[in-house]
């Protein structure tokens, strides 16, 4: 089990991490999302030793790993560039790090080809690297990092510089080879819908500190900030002021009306600025006059299982995610919404800058 | 600044002011050109008189050490590129006269010359300046020691001279070669490789040029090594050189030269200088005009200060300092020309096995 | 599934791709007729201008050489290749050449390293000053060492002083370990720009990715740095091989009559012996040896040499963290300035010590009992700076040093301009195909006037231009061309493994998004290998501003350059002359390390570094 605690780190005026700590357990696969220059991948440096935190300290099973380089950590890191060796072929790239593991040399060419099937490279044993595909090399970098069996594979935004449809057809891939050989695994990404699909766990990061851990159902259905809730797509984010605060709600003033929101506690202030979150999977659609809010149909657009529908409510633009078998009204045509406080709504105590 | 197009603005450059030879117009004054080794110097305002008084414009090429100029000479024969050649010494002069570059030219300043410098009877070849090897001492190092100072040289033999001289390859340096042929011309053909091999069980130093010698391994310098091959004339010139007034500090007062060079009989070999015309010039009138001049009083007179060699012709006056100083030998050891243009390589090859293998 | 593997490894466009369309190939490979046409436009000016001004000459003076032989053409062949002695010259030849290129690669390697990879407080001064030994004429590198190393040097007082010794204990001049120390002073600088400004664009991830598979540092560097640093590597070790092979000046001066390289018996025999056909082959066997060389090269850097993700600097540059880093820095930095920086300085201080006049007696005994002379010791003096301005005889050949250092200046300009005009299409051709049959036909041949000897070509040079065709004796304008016929080759050898490493994908972008081939090269290749271009302008400058072979040669005598002028110092007796000689070297040494300071500074192709 790796155990990272209260990692800081700067860069000259910047601070890339301040005050990381997570845990992650054997067998699971943890996706850190976050934007751009969050501290990702510094996290990833430092917890594989290419880098020294400033504070703090990573351990594995208990025995503190600082002042251990990188190549005695056991641990395996795939690029987002892939940074395959050009001087070396699929197969010596791919048995690089069990030849530094001094793995007898009969042996090497079998689990080669056991990366490499799993990888879904079968026979690409003496391509070489600088002809292969984007996908290809992808998945050599995939095979080169799994064959030595490490105790914790950590792959930074691998999937970054594939087109749309490769990336999400690998992912699946991807969660298929970790599951298979139950890898240990931490997984940075900026993209939500890859971290859904990969993740045991999710961490979600912002300029260096941790916004939110916890599985994918725990992390949307009750985003922790703001600026997770934004990271993980919610847009129904609404301005508003408290009127009233009661134990266990909160009656908040916004622009498309007063609502009622249940708290699971409450230390907020009357007059308070918040931001209301309305879920666009909470929300029904009704056609009479039994909704809490009503609004204009704008736009429906059809998806599949979900029509994603864009009501306007006294000038505010809401978008909502309706099973496709509901009735909607005609686009521009009055709509009116129904929910359930306790599911479709979510305080903030913060407003955006 | 790295377009394709600004390739080719260098090549045109260049081939334009290929194309363009030197014009010459009949008003303009003429170009004589002197083809000289690199020691080559004279004052300004001494040529400066010699073209105003000719109208003509002097170009000097100088063209490496000796043996390089003469080869190039040799070389561009069909096509020369200098009127005059100015430089070959006596050890290349069979060589220069066995090629044939030269014309005969019976200049009148022969007059002046003691014949024992005229080594081309027919004139092709016309001595113009000498310079003595010998080998050179330091006063002070012997003084000091209590040390006979070498007198000649077989005393170089003797042991409590071990390790005391250096002296410059034959095979690469001028002096070199001349301080070789002294001692064939002084011991002979048969004997002199037994002197040299005296010389190399006494821990004589060989080193590639004067330079290094003088200015390194000289004790003067700040060397271990006491005696050098060098010119009767340097003991002279060290005097000549420390009087030069220098910002601020005074003139040292030296009595005579610091140092002194072994000038008995037979102990340097003299190398004289030649110039002649060049076979095919277009310039005989102004070249012979040249020899005239080289060989007046004015430029041998000049000489001495420039080039550190010095006049054959018995008109020009020394300065003071040399009169007073400088004590040339009154013997050389001799070998005839011919004699070193047919056994130079052999000689020469005969040193390196004696001495450095 | 099939087992492609066979067709496997570079017919990439033939063996089954997954996942998208095929990658990068290593060749951008045209159409064929276009593709050779456009390879021969790209060689066409180097090619007229080895024409012009090496095989001509060259063919001129082999020629005239062999036309003075005593019986038919293949006696002197016979001759020198049964001849003992040439052949023992030969071995030596290539003995000392190889020694001094290993020594100076394992010198200049870590330097190269540190270099590329980390930046430093002085760094810019650092490689600046490395760069000046290899503008030094022989003649001074000769005095600079005997001030430092030589028996009254400041090495051997210094000890002698410490433990009382009455000799001194370093016995340096005229041995082996001179010539080789000579070269390492002189070439290392090669290695340290060629190699760490190579290095500095590698992608340091790769390394990365080794550790975390289990690679030691010690690993990482032979299995992932060095093969990928090969094509920098090779490239340099040829050149600073050939320099070691041709060598002349350092083995006369430093090396002493004891030792004869080829070059220093091709002069020799020329000049001493006048035996022009043993000469002309002589320079044919260097000539030859030389030419193999450079095409076991190419051969080998055609297969070594990869696109690489090459990155700009100020992702690659870090800054020295631990002690123990800081320690072996400053470590490897004062070796590297004890090797080439205190000659210099040594020089220098020379220059400014007024030269004693009296003898300097053996250690351990005082001065006093003198006659004659007072004793002056050395003092600090300006004097012969001041000197060189002060025509004190009225010598016509009197320069300035101001005149001869803009001389200088000028020809190193001009030098440059011709070079980068001539180099970088020969190495944009070189870096556009490795199989065409141009590429390897040129590639070998422009190397050839580095292992040409000078005496023979300055010859060459005399013979061939003193009339039509090509009349240009006395012309200004040949000596930057015989500078550019040794600054071009190191140029094309700087910029073509850059411009090789470069991704052709990247190319290939450009080109779709409408740029025509000169602008992919000006847009992509230069900024990419921008260093390079500014490390091979450094070197044109500094090898023009150094050189002094052909410059004497071809030079007329109101133009001087310095090295010319310092040579003519040298060529006079005096204590004056000598100090004022190595006042010009120290000025020289001044000039060179500003000149490289400031080109260091200039932006390429208006994008500066990326």
């Amino acid at each position: 089990m790796l155990n990272v605690s209260d990692i800081f780190k700067s860069f000259e005026q910047k601070q890339a991490l301040a005050g990381v700590s997570f845990e992650v357990h054997a067998g699971e696969i943890l996706a850190v999302l976050g934007p751009s220059g969050c501290g990702k991948s510094t996290l990833l440096s430092i917890i594989a030793g290419l880098e020294e935190a400033d504070h703090g300290e990573v351990a594995w099973d208990g025995v503190s790993l600082s002042g251990i380089p990188p190549y005695r950590r056991g641990f395996g890191l795939m690029f987002q560039d892939f940074a395959l060796f050009p001087h070396l072929n699929v197969f010596d790239n791919v048995a690089f790090g069990l030849r530094m593991q001094h793995l007898p040399i009969e042996e090497i060419p079998a689990q080669v080809r056991e990366a490499l099937e799993l990888a879904g490279l079968p026979g690409f044993e003496l391509r070489d690297v600088n002809t292969l595909s984007g996908g290809e090399q992808q998945r050599v970098a995939l095979a080169r990092a799994l064959a030595p069996r490490p105790r914790l594979l950590m792959l930074d935004e691998p999937l970054g510089a594939l087109d749309r449809n490769l990336r999400e057809r690998l992912v699946l891939d991807l969660r298929d080879i970790l599951r298979r050989s139950r890898q240990t695994a931490i997984y940075v990404t900026h993209d939500q819908e890859e971290a859904f699909t990969l993740a045991d766990r999710l961490v979600v990061m912002n300029a260096g500190k941790i916004e939110q851990i916890g599985t994918p159902e725990q992390i949307y259905g009750r985003p922790a900030s703001l600026f997770a809730a934004r990271f993980l797509g919610f847009t129904n984010l609404i301005p508003g002021r408290a009127l009233s605060i009661q134990p266990a709600a909160a009656v908040v003033e916004t622009a498309i009306g007063r609502l009622y929101v249940p708290l699971s506690e409450n230390s907020l202030q009357p007059g308070q600025a918040v931001t209301v979150l309305l879920r666009p999977d909470g929300v029904q659609p009704g056609n009479d006059n039994s909704g809490q809010l009503q609004g204009t149909l704008t736009e429906a657009v059809f998806r599949g299982n979900i029509t994603r529908a864009t009501v306007l409510i006294q000038g505010v633009s809401l978008v909502f995610d309706f099973h496709s078998h509901w009735v909607l009204p005609a686009i521009g045509q009055a709509i009116h919404l129904s929910f359930d406080p306790a599911q479709a709504l979510q305080l903030f105590n913060e407003i955006s800058p | 600044m790295c377009s394709r197009k600004y390739v080719w603005l260098p090549l045109i450059i260049f081939l334009l002011s290929a194309c363009a030879a030197p014009a010459q117009t009949s008003s303009a004054p003429r170009t004589l050109t002197v083809m000289t080794h690199d020691s080559f110097a004279v004052s300004e305002p001494v040529i400066r008189a010699f073209e105003q008084a000719n109208n003509v414009k002097v170009t000097i090429l100088p063209s490496g050490d000796a043996g390089t100029a003469l080869n190039k000479a040799i070389l561009a024969k069909n096509n020369p590129i200098a009127d005059v050649l100015y430089g070959v010494d006596n050890t290349f002069l069979s060589r220069a006269l066995n090629e044939d570059i030269y014309q005969a030219y019976a200049s009148p300043g022969l007059a002046n010359i003691p014949n024992t410098f005229k080594l081309d009877p027919q004139n092709r070849a016309l001595p113009v300046d000498y310079g003595d090897v010998c080998l050179n001492y330091d006063k002070a190092y012997f003084s000091s020691k209590n040390l006979a100072a070498p007198q000649s040289l077989e005393d170089l033999l003797k042991p409590e001279y071990k390790s005391l001289t250096v002296v410059e390859n034959p095979a690469t340096s001028s002096p070199g070669l001349a301080f070789l042929l002294a001692t064939i011309g002084h011991f002979g053909e048969d004997k002199y490789l037994d002197y040299w091999r005296g010389l190399r069980t006494n821990d004589v130093r060989v080193v590639n040029d004067w330079n290094t010698a003088y200015y390194t391994e000289y004790t003067r310098a700040g060397g271990t090594r006491p005696i050098v091959v060098s010119y009767s004339s340097s003991p002279v010139f060290e005097l000549i050189e420390a009087e030069q007034p220098k910002d601020g500090t005074p003139a040292p007062q030296l009595s005579e030269p610091p140092t002194a060079a072994v000038v008995s009989d037979g102990s340097c070999f003299r190398q004289i200088e030649f110039v002649g015309i060049l076979k095919g010039t277009k310039n005989q009138d102004l070249a012979q005009k040249w020899i005239d001049f080289m060989l007046s009083p004015t430029f041998q007179e000049d000489m001495p200060l420039q080039m550190y060699v010095f006049p054959v012709n018995s008109g020009a006056k020394l300065n003071d300092t040399f009169t007073k100083y400088l004590i040339n030998p009154q013997i050389t050891a001799g070998v005839d020309p011919q004699a070193i243009a047919d056994n130079r390589e052999a000689w020469i090859q005969a040193w390196t096995e004696a001495v450095l293998r | 599934m099939t087992a492609g593997n066979a067709a496997g490894n570079r017919a990439g466009h033939n063996a089954r791709q997954i996942d998208g369309p095929p990658g990068d190939q290593i060749a951008v490979r045209r159409s064929g007729r276009r593709g050779s046409w456009i390879l021969l436009t790209l060689w066409l000016a180097p090619l007229i201008f080895l024409g012009a001004f090496y095989f001509y000459p060259l063919a001129g003076i082999l020629s005239a050489s062999f036309a003075r032989r005593e019986g038919n053409l293949l006696s002197p062949f016979l001759a020198a290749l049964t001849s003992t002695s040439v052949r023992s010259i030969f071995a030596f030849t290539v003995y000392q050449a190889v020694l001094s290129t290993l020594l100076t690669l394992l010198i200049g390697l870590p330097g190269a390293y540190l270099i590329a990879r980390y930046d430093f407080p002085g760094k810019a001064l650092l490689r600046a000053l490395t760069g000046v030994p290899f503008v030094l004429p022989t003649l001074v590198v000769g005095a600079a060492f005997t001030a430092l190393l030589g028996p009254a040097g400041w090495i051997n007082q210094a000890l002698m002083r410490l433990f009382h010794l009455s000799q001194p204990p370093i016995d340096f001049m005229y041995t082996l370990a001179a010539i080789l120390l000579a070269h390492i002073f002189y070439n290392t600088t090669i290695v340290l720009r060629m190699v760490g400004d190579f290095w500095s664009h590698l992608d340091p991830r790769l390394g990365q990715a080794a550790e975390m598979l289990g690679a030691t540092p010690m690993q990482v560097l032979r299995k992932v740095t060095l093969p990928l640093l090969a094509p920098a590597v090779a490239a340099a070790a040829l050149l600073v091989f050939i320099f070691d092979f041709t060598s002349f000046g350092v083995i006369l001066v430093l090396g002493g009559p004891r030792f004869a390289t080829l070059e220093v018996e091709i002069y020799n025999q020329t000049v001493s012996l006048f035996n022009l056909p043993l000469a002309a082959v002589l320079a044919l066997i260097q000539l030859f040896f030389t030419l193999l060389l450079t095409i076991v090269y190419t051969r080998l850097a055609a297969r070594v040499t990869r696109p690489l993700s090459l990155r700009p600097q100020r992702f690659t540059l870090r800054r020295l963290t631990t002690i123990r880093q800081r320690l072996l820095a400053a470590a490897y930095i004062g070796l590297l300035v004890l090797l080439l920086v205190a000659p210099l300085i040594a020089l220098a201080a020379r220059s400014v010590t007024r030269v004693e006049s009296s003898t300097r007696l053996p250690p351990g005994q005082s001065d006093q009992g003198i006659t004659g002379a007072t004793a002056q010791r050395g003092g600090f003096t300006l004097d012969y700076y001041r000197e060189l301005n002060i025509n004190r005889r009225q010598s016509l050949f009197f320069t300035p040093p101001a005149t001869a250092i803009g001389i200088s200046l000028l020809y190193a300009s001009a030098t440059v301009l011709m070079s980068l005009a001539l180099g970088i299409p020969a190495a944009w051709a070189l870096a556009r195909s490795e199989t065409s049959w141009a590429n390897r036909a040129m590639d070998p041949l422009l190397m050839l006037p580095l292992g040409t000897s000078a005496v023979t070509l300055g010859l060459g040079f005399i013979i061939t231009l003193s009339h039509p065709p090509l009349n240009m004796i006395g012309s200004p304008w040949l000596v930057p061309l015989a500078h550019t016929l040794v600054a071009f080759p190191f140029v094309v050898r700087s910029l073509t493994p850059a411009l090789r490493s470069i991704r052709p994908r990247l190319r290939q972008a450009a080109a779709v998004l409408g740029a025509n081939p000169l602008r992919v090269f000006r847009s992509i290749d230069l900024p990419l290998a921008g260093r390079a271009v500014l490390v091979a302008a450094t070197f044109a400058f500094t090898i023009s501003l150094g050189e002094f072979g052909a410059t004497a040669v071809l030079a007329r005598p109101e133009y001087p350059t310095v090295p010319v002028a310092i040579y003519r110092l040298l060529g006079q007796p005096g204590a004056l002359n000598y100090g004022q000689a190595l006042a010009l070297s120290t000025i020289l040494m001044a000039v060179a390390m500003t000149s490289m300071l400031v080109i260091e500074r200039m932006r390429i192709a208006d994008v500066g570094e990326f």
